[in-house]
């Protein structure tokens, strides 16, 4: 790869709210707590219609295999448990809770005893936290390495989308319980090594990690370029420790664990009070909200609630975002809820909602230049419009981790990305298509040999 | 204001403020220099049969557009920079008819019944050129400048060499846009500046030349200077839609070029060779963009 690292956008940083301190918001009215905020099985609900919840009350169980428990960041009643249509369009259950606004705390909380690994990762396990980067994979499973597997954790400070600053609110507000998490994450799994990946355009951040983290050994904080998208997991593992994390392998195969700051914050919280997740930071930015801010948000709490928080709207409302604007999901509707690894609500008016018409691709080759995989965007939509699925395999699509650098340069303003989705999915029908039919001829050929 | 719909587009929801159109409408403004060059040296014919080419080219895409019933794509200005290149590849005596007939080679057959804009695998501009030398030799190397009693031969025909000096500024006989270095390379580093184009291509088809006519014991400085070698290299060679996208396979392309340039220029009975190199090398593109793909990160091998 090329000596100046992996290519990428220069985007404009507006970080308008990093030096506004997260307030909490007013007690919503009702929340909506989806049983789905993480990858694998959706939660089950342990509550009934009508049961009185408080603050970090589990109201889910974790489902069978990959997946987390949920628990209530308000006290109330629960009103009822339906389902919800979110903003990925997948249909799932909910719990619905009605806030008495006491937010009165669930009777003997107490930390969880943690002496080794095992008690450690069981803690993980009943504290509810995912990757809260954005992932949502749950962090029990990511922890869980097999031992001496991995030399290095990699904290993800990068931060890189434009507007928000939930990540570095948790840095210059919490730091200690960063390093305190990255201490338990270090000392329980006996990693030897950290390293910190934040970008360059938050030096107080840098300071601050530099600092909390000075008595640590092994641990080193890496100023990277601010360049989107730093904290992707394989551009940000390959720039803090060259290591390249291979097709269909693991982070653990190249040695390292990437874990975001926030999520090292939330399980030093949990292991000093046992209070699981259940409360976001969130940043509320964009130009149609009246008064942009960090908040810190009961999980399932209605984003009209939190954009209400921000003085509401400024100019008539034409595009909700959840998420930051390269990766974030368009929202239809204002009662979509916070959830666990929600990191931003962003706000737009007329001017920035439409998407551009799309044009013919000229051949500019932009994309392939500035693709962070080294991917080549625009043959993979040629293969994909064409219908060519052995052409799409060959190109890796699988690769693509949608960040958005494509769609954002093209000259002709192209969907490239919403077609590498789409080409991912239709790859996956192929390639088991392929395998059945290879399957069928093995034992076909098995069954001429055998006469 | 509750009951608005809200929009619902896929991500990224924000786009660099890079269009087709801004990236031709830098290629004009690159070629403006060699417009100048082109009227000091030829005289205001030079401008009419510059006029003519981009009126035409952006007429015939027009009216072809609305007989096929497409979008009409005048206005991302493709068809004005085709029209400019054309002109500056063409002597500044051309009969205007033979201009217009150029330009509905450039853009009907070349351009549009390939698919329009990003479809056509040959260049337009290049083509159309080729297209004329082959029909009217005569009118199209009858290379006069204004100073000329008599029509001149381009230096790469046979006769007298101008001095380096007149090389640079263009104060010979030959095509348009092609005589005065300077210009060609202001222009050239502009779109450098810009980033419409990238180094690969003009510096390996460059060097290629420099070396090869070096090796073949012609003067490389007056290789580089004549003929349509600069303007073919910065502005032909470097058209998104016919050359390689991927770094090495611009630098495989240059060198295609350099290379059959040289070969015809001291071996082939036609004294220029840039255009046939370009277009040879166009046909070659898609196989070149195959054998040149970037490997993607971490990606297994087969």
């Amino acid at each position: 790869m090329s000596l100046f690292g992996l290519p990428g956008v220069r985007l404009k940083h507006r970080k308008n709210t990093a030096n506004i301190k997260p307030e909490p918001i007013p007690v919503p009215k009702s929340v909506t707590i989806p049983m789905s905020m993480h990858i694998g099985a959706p939660a089950v609900p342990c509550v009934a219609v009508g049961d009185a919840v408080r603050v970090g009350q589990r109201i889910a169980e974790a489902g069978a295999g990959l997946s987390s428990p949920i628990y209530s960041g308000v006290s109330g009643t629960v009103k009822k448990i339906d389902e919800i249509t979110v903003s990925t369009g997948a249909k799932m259950r909910a719990v619905v809770i009605e806030c008495d606004g006491a937010q009165t705390p669930v009777e003997g909380l107490t930390p969880p005893e943690v002496h080794d690994r095992e008690s450690f990762l069981a803690a993980i396990r009943e504290s509810g936290i995912v990757g809260l980067g954005g992932a949502g994979f749950p962090t029990v499973v990511k922890l869980n390495v097999p031992e001496g597997r991995v030399d290095t954790v990699v904290v993800n400070g990068a931060e890189c989308e434009p507007y928000i600053t939930s990540d570095t609110r948790t840095m210059l507000d919490e730091s200690e319980l960063v390093a305190e998490g990255l201490a338990l994450v270090m000392k329980y799994l006996s990693i030897p090594n950290a390293i910190f990946g934040i970008e360059k355009n938050k030096p107080q951040c840098i300071a601050e990690m530099k600092r909390a983290t000075a008595e640590m050994s092994g641990v080193s904080v890496r100023a990277l370029p601010s360049l989107y998208p730093q904290g992707g997991e394989k551009v940000l593992v390959y720039h803090t420790t060259g290591r390249v994390i291979g097709e269909g392998k693991l982070p653990l195969d190249a040695g390292v664990i990437v874990v975001n700051c926030t999520t090292l914050a939330s399980i030093a919280k949990y292991l000093r009070t046992g209070m699981p997740l259940v409360e976001k930071c969130v940043t509320v930015d964009g130009s149609a909200v009246r008064e942009p801010k960090n908040l810190i948000v009961p999980i399932g709490t209605a984003v009209r609630d939190v954009i209400d928080a921000c003085g509401g709207f400024s100019e008539t409302p034409k595009k909700i975002l959840s998420g930051g604007p390269m990766m974030g999901v368009a929202l239809v509707d204002l009662d979509a809820p916070v959830l666990k690894q929600t990191n931003a609500v962003l706000v737009f008016g007329e001017k920035e909602a439409m998407p551009p018409r799309e044009t013919a691709c000229i051949r500019c080759g932009k994309c392939m230049d500035l693709c962070p995989l080294g991917l080549s965007p625009a043959e993979m939509a040629n293969s994909f419009s064409q219908g060519d699925d052995a052409s799409l395999e060959k190109l890796k699509v699988h690769l693509c981790m949608e960040c958005g650098c494509c769609s954002y340069i093209c000259p002709a303003k192209r969907n490239l990305v919403q077609s590498h989705r789409l080409a991912k999915a239709r790859l996956r029908t192929y390639q088991q298509k392929q395998k059945e039919l290879k399957e069928q001829k093995e034992q076909k050929e098995g069954a001429s040999r055998g006469e | 204001m509750e009951n608005e719909l809200l929009v619902v587009s896929p991500s990224p929801h924000i786009r660099s403020k890079n269009t087709t159109q801004r990236i031709m409408l830098d290629v004009i403004l690159a070629m403006l220099p060699m417009l100048v060059a082109s009227v000091v040296i030829f005289g205001f014919r030079a401008l009419a049969v510059v006029a003519v080419c981009v009126v035409s080219c952006a007429f015939f895409e027009w009216g072809f557009e609305k007989i096929c019933k497409r979008e009409t794509t005048v206005g991302d200005l493709s068809a004005v920079v085709t029209g400019m290149l054309l002109a500056f590849n063409l002597p500044a005596s051309i009969p205007l008819w033979q201009a217009v007939f150029g330009s509905l080679v450039a853009i009907v057959v070349v351009k549009q019944l390939f698919g329009g804009i990003g479809k056509n695998f040959a260049n337009p501009a290049i083509t159309a050129r080729i297209v004329l030398l082959l029909s009217f030799a005569g009118s199209m190397s009858d290379f006069a400048t204004k100073n000329d009693a008599i029509s001149s031969a381009t230096p790469l025909s046979g006769g007298e060499m101008p001095t380096v000096l007149s090389l640079f500024l263009g104060t010979h006989g030959g095509s348009l846009g092609e005589t005065c270095a300077l210009a060609i390379l202001l222009g050239g580093a502009y779109l450098l500046l810009r980033r419409v184009i990238s180094w690969h291509t003009p510096v390996v088809m460059l060097a290629t030349v420099a070396l090869l006519s070096f090796l073949l014991g012609e003067s490389p400085v007056e290789q580089l200077l004549t003929g349509g070698l600069l303007l073919g290299a910065f502005f032909m060679a470097t058209d998104y839609t016919t050359t390689p996208s991927t770094g090495w396979g611009k630098i495989v392309f240059g060198f295609g070029c350099g290379a059959i340039t040289v070969l015809i220029r001291v071996f082939g009975s036609y004294p220029e060779g840039v255009s046939f190199a370009i277009l040879f090398m166009n046909i070659l593109t898609p196989y070149i963009e195959i054998w040149t793909r970037r490997r993607p990160l971490g990606g297994a091998k087969k």
